[in-house]
């Protein structure tokens, strides 16, 4: 390296363990990493928002085979005969088991669904119900196995969620209960195109404001307008827009007033159920001391350090145009599919932009579809093949690089969307590929 | 014998739309019968330029003539569907100076207005033309919107009586001897106004006269009653793209070729096109060099084309017609004008004529031509309005610029409804009830989509296309269930989840000619969307036998169970149940 004095930008900075890619399968591997070697400094780069925010902040393991069959009642006896490749599969269902409850340790009573193996079903803002593992606290009352009737309540000025429309439709899925849904103003919503978060901030700082009743906080307000449309009801449900930083509070203050119980229907992005599992995360990566570089993109590598081509020697980081090195013993790639552009595509290639690790497909894009919109589709399998040690494999079958692991989206060879397995592949995926990490750190 | 109707129109693209206006507001009781949903052929498939007559200047000037005078006449009659883009022929180093003094020659002789801009003057108008373009010829190109404009004609048709009868396929032609007297129809379950005929019944029409304005579809209808016209299906694509890269019209100035044309078309750039002779009008092969030729071939004019991001391609599929005998080889070297057959004159049986070719630009004049010719054999005087009659929604276009301010949306919405609803818009917009965005990747609110419901019934793709709700970038990933929902409670919750599947599937098929960079990644985002988040593809309601057990699932933790959580304390415990 050319060392000029004063020109800070070429000190590399030196870590132990580098997770690119901040979403939720870069902070658990982060965190798993940090909780396997106490000693291991180790830090996480991430560029733009994670999927987080536009997923529904369930946690699928797994809802559907591969074939289809489903949805399946106890994900974990299935998570044995899936398909060689299936990352599952590299993985072992022992590790799922791990990953999820160290998940539980972390997510604490934020989440529910560890009291039973069994899959839940959870009404869908789209009125349907679909199979999930773990399920925010502010879902649990809304279950679609649990059979007291409920009320869903919809708000005028939200078109995502139509409570009329998603009762009917949870009806025509057979749930064992009666439900019903009316349409009401939002009290203190005065913009047609309000965004969520506005809504919930009105709950959370519980803001003055004016119905037909008169001046009063924003949750008494929302009480007053929902009770004159309850009948014996024992539940209501809203979409998810109940509060964000005192989500619990509101809940709480609704339930007590309305004398029942309250849940929230996971709605579309901008999903305040995904943005508070990502705070939960991004809590606890600093409680674990884990360095949070976020903002900027890994843009580059160098191999070559141990006279080596297999070994990633640091990568580049662009902050605002200057190239910052950073080194790290091991390195964990969480950069997201599709979706987060951890892989990307142009008209004749699939490719993973940052090491361009293999990405098995076919070259001529008229076969990366299927003409049925929710058939077999072959671009949701796209990403990286990984060994049982969770390192990208090249065309060959060996590892890309020896300090190279990868995990959640940017996996390939499973289909997330059918499934219903994205948010468990990322949790255990994630967890595997930091522990291994932070075990074979060479300090 | 009494008939049904005096004229039969049979299609519902801008010719029979047109026809059918024409007629109706002569005076005539019309019945118009369509097979699938108004614009389904190819009025649903085209570019939407807007002609200047350019492009014909040089090849065929009584087509240049006929277009520049109803581009004029369009831009009266429905200024709410023409957008005044203007266009430019632009000329790239390779291509001839011959050619070039001739188009503007060409322009001059048949009335175009035309002005020749030096390579610098057009990279000002239009900044990402190529650096190397020679100079270029600027025209009154426009674009236009065909679903506005061929709805505008059957909702003015339909004030002045017609019944224009959608999902109604022709099966038959009624013949009696050298008589076509009707047709019959078959009334279909599918999407649309299901008003009026009940689903899988059929039904006989009867009529003075019949007129066959099935285009690219008129030599199967012809064929009924043993009569035969020799269309000559040609397909060509059109690719769009996900932003404005110009707003003007973009023209190569060259002889003929595919991949010539950039059309600015709202928020989109839509790249066109081909010319492939095909031998089924409902069959043919979408292909991939198609989109790749769009992209390629264009970039030479606009370069940042290559990296831009498409959101869809289509196909369409040309009426072109020639006389028997004419025997021309390339179908771009067939003629774009119309032809009307009179099957009397041509096969002694009356009752019946048929129009094929020509194009949307010209097809108020078409329907002129095509309307005296009826009123000819009908004996009926009246003379034709509709060169002067704006269409519903082009009234008044200034007044209703200045009240607009009123109906509280953000600007660009407002503006984009605006410009959707012409003069409509405040009989649609001012509603005290809320009156949130629906699509945000085109600004539709709520009051334009219950609209355009109350317009087309549960037919999400009608509704679609008279708002352009789900056509942005998102290619309706984001509103389609919301779309869907504006159908409850007036259509029941089996109904709307049908219509919204019909709807999902027909974005998803433009969008596979997109998929990749972006776009793809877009798709896997709208598939997330409606798999992971809401189970739209495993939805137990769609199921044959919803027998899902729901009792084998979790169904919460009871509250009088013993926890799990080493016993920390709820709170209420009657209604503790599962809230953890
Ligand atoms: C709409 C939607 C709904 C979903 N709903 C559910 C659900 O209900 N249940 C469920 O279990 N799963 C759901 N999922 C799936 C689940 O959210 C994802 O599979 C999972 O979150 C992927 O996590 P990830 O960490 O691998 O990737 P991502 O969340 O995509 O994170 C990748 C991160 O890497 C960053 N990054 C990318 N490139 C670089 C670079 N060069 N340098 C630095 N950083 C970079 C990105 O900015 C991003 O922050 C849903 C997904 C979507 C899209
Ligand atoms: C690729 C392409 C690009 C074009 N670009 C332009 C352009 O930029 N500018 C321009 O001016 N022109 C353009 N055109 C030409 C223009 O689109 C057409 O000339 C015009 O739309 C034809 O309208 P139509 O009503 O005659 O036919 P159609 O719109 O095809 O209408 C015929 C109708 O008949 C119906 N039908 C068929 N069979 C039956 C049956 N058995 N019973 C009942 N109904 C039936 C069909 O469903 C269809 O709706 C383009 C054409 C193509 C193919």
């Amino acid at each position: 390296m050319r060392v000029e004095i004063g020109v800070t930008t070429e000190m590399a900075i030196e870590d132990d363990v580098l997770v690119v890619g901040g979403g939720l399968a870069g902070a658990m591997a982060a965190l798993s990493a940090a909780d396997a070697n106490d000693d291991a400094r180790v830090r996480l780069v991430t560029y733009k928002q994670s999927t987080l925010r536009q997923a529904s902040g369930l946690i699928d393991i797994l809802g559907y085979t591969p074939a289809g069959e489903g949805p399946l009642v106890d994900p974990f006896d299935a998570l044995e005969s899936l398909p060689t490749g299936h990352p599952y599969e590299r993985v072992g269902s022992e590790a799922v088991r791990d990953a999820l409850a160290f998940f539980d340790e972390i997510a604490g009573d934020a989440y529910a669904g560890g009291h039973t193996n069994a899959n839940a079903l959870v009404p869908t803002h789209g009125g349907t119900v679909k199979p999930t593992a773990r399920y925010p606290a502010s879902t649990a009352a809304g279950l679609a196995s649990d059979d007291r009737d409920a009320l869903l309540v919809g708000f005028e000025t939200l078109p995502d969620f139509d409570a009329p429309l998603a009762a009917a439709h949870l009806e025509a899925a057979g749930v064992p209960f009666d439900a019903r849904g009316v349409t009401v103003p939002f009290p203190g919503i005065v913009r047609d195109d309000a965004k969520v978060t506005r809504y919930a901030h009105l709950l959370d700082r519980d803001e003055t404001v004016t119905t037909g009743a008169g001046e009063t906080g924003a949750r008494e307000a929302l009480a007053t307008t929902v009770r004159d449309h309850l009948e014996d009801e024992s539940r209501v449900g809203f979409p998810a827009v109940l509060g964000d930083d005192d989500a619990d509070g509101v809940r709480a203050e609704l339930a007590d007033t309305l004398e029942v119980d309250v849940f929230e229907v996971p709605m579309g992005p901008p999903s305040l159920p995904g943005i508070r599992l990502e705070e939960l995360l991004y809590g606890a990566l600093e409680d674990a001391g884990v360095r949070v570089t976020s903002g900027v993109p890994v843009v580059d590598y160098e191999t070559g350090a141990n006279g080596s081509d297999e070994h990633i020697d640091h990568v580049v980081v662009d902050r605002n145009g200057t190239e910052i090195p950073h080194r790290a013993d091991q390195y964990v790639l969480a950069t997201g599919g599709l979706v987060g552009k951890g892989v990307r595509s142009e008209r004749d290639r699939v490719f993973e932009p940052i090491f361009d690790c293999h990405v098995p497909h076919t070259p001529d894009r008229y076969d990366w579809f299927v003409d049925d919109v929710f058939g077999d589709q072959p671009y949701a399998r796209f990403g990286l093949a990984p060994d049982r040690e969770l390192r990208p494999v090249d065309a060959t079958d060996e590892p890309e690089f020896v300090n190279l692991r990868a995990a959640g989206a940017v996996l390939g060879g499973y289909d997330y969307a059918a499934e219903k397995s994205g948010a468990g592949v990322s949790i255990a995926t994630g967890y595997v590929a930091g522990k291994r990490a932070a075990e074979v750190v060479d300090r | 014998m009494a008939t049904d109707t005096e004229v039969l129109v049979l299609g519902g693209g801008s010719t029979g739309c047109g026809i059918a206006r024409d007629l109706a507001m002569r005076g005539l009781e019309v019945t118009l019968v369509e097979r699938g949903n108004l614009t389904d052929g190819t009025t649903g498939r085209m570019h939407g330029l807007l002609h200047s007559g350019g492009r014909y200047a040089v090849s065929d000037q009584a087509s240049a003539t006929e277009c520049i005078e109803e581009n004029e006449i369009l831009r009266e009659i429905a200024g709410h569907c023409v957008e005044e883009t203007g266009g430019l022929f632009v000329q790239r180093p390779e291509d001839a100076d011959d050619y070039f003094r001739e188009k503007l020659e060409g322009c001059r002789d048949c009335g175009i207005p035309a002005r020749v801009l030096s390579g610098r003057e057009a990279r000002e108008v239009e900044p990402y033309l190529a650096d190397d373009v020679k100079r270029a010829i600027e025209v009154p190109d426009a674009a236009v919107d065909p679903f506005r404009l061929c709805v505008a004609n059957a909702v003015d048709a339909e004030n002045h009586g017609t019944r224009i009868e959608t999902h109604a396929e022709v099966i038959d032609l009624l013949r009696d001897g050298d008589d076509i007297y009707g047709v019959e129809v078959r009334h279909d379950s599918g999407p649309g106004k299901r008003a009026h005929g009940v689903a899988g019944t059929t039904e006989e029409i009867t009529a003075d006269y019949v007129v066959n304005a099935t285009g690219a579809w008129a030599g199967q209808i012809a064929a009924l009653a043993d009569l035969e016209i020799a269309v000559r299906p040609s397909k060509g694509v059109m690719t769009i793209m996900n932003v404005r890269q110009v707003d003007t019209v973009i023209n190569r100035c060259r002889p003929k070729g595919d991949a010539d044309i950039v059309v600015p078309h709202e928020t989109t750039a839509i790249l066109g096109t081909t010319d492939e002779e095909v031998s089924d009008p409902d069959d043919y092969p979408e292909e991939e060099w198609e989109v790749d030729e769009m992209i390629d071939t264009l970039s030479e004019l606009v370069p940042i084309l290559e990296e831009a991001r498409t959101i869809r391609s289509f196909w369409g599929v040309r009426p072109l017609y020639e006389p028997p005998g004419t025997g021309t080889q390339d179908p771009t070297d067939i003629t774009r004008d119309f032809f009307l057959l009179d099957h009397a004159e041509r096969d002694g049986v009356s009752g019946l004529s048929s129009i094929v070719g020509g194009k949307l630009t010209t097809y108020r004049a078409m329907a002129e031509e095509i309307s005296d010719h009826v009123c000819e054999k009908l004996g009926v005087t009246a003379s034709c309005a509709t060169a002067d009659e704006p269409l519903p929604g082009s009234e008044n276009i200034e007044a209703l610029e200045a009240g607009m301010d009123d109906f509280g949306l953000r600007s660009p919405v407002a503006r984009r409804s605006k410009q959707r609803l012409g003069s409509r818009a405040r009989e649609v917009l001012e509603t005290d009830a809320p009156n949130p965005v629906v699509c945000q990747c085109e600004g539709v609110t709520r009051a334009e989509i219950r609209d355009a419901i109350a317009d087309s019934g549960s037919d999400l793709n009608a509704v679609r296309i008279r708002t352009r709700a789900s056509m942005g970038n998102c290619q309706g990933g984001f509103c389609c269930g919301t779309m869907a929902s504006e159908l409850h409670p007036e259509y029941d919750e089996a109904t709307v989840r049908s219509a919204l599947d019909e709807l999902v599937q027909e974005r998803w098929k433009g969008q596979r000619h997109a998929l990749w960079g972006e776009q793809l990644s877009q798709a896997m985002l709208n598939y997330a969307l409606h798999a992971t988040t809401m189970n739209r593809d495993r939805d137990p309601a769609g199921e044959e036998d919803a027998s899902l057990e729901y009792d084998a699932f979790d169904g919460g933790r009871p509250a009088a169970e013993p926890r799990t959580d080493g016993g920390k304390h709820g709170r209420n415990a009657s209604r503790d149940r599962g809230d953890h």
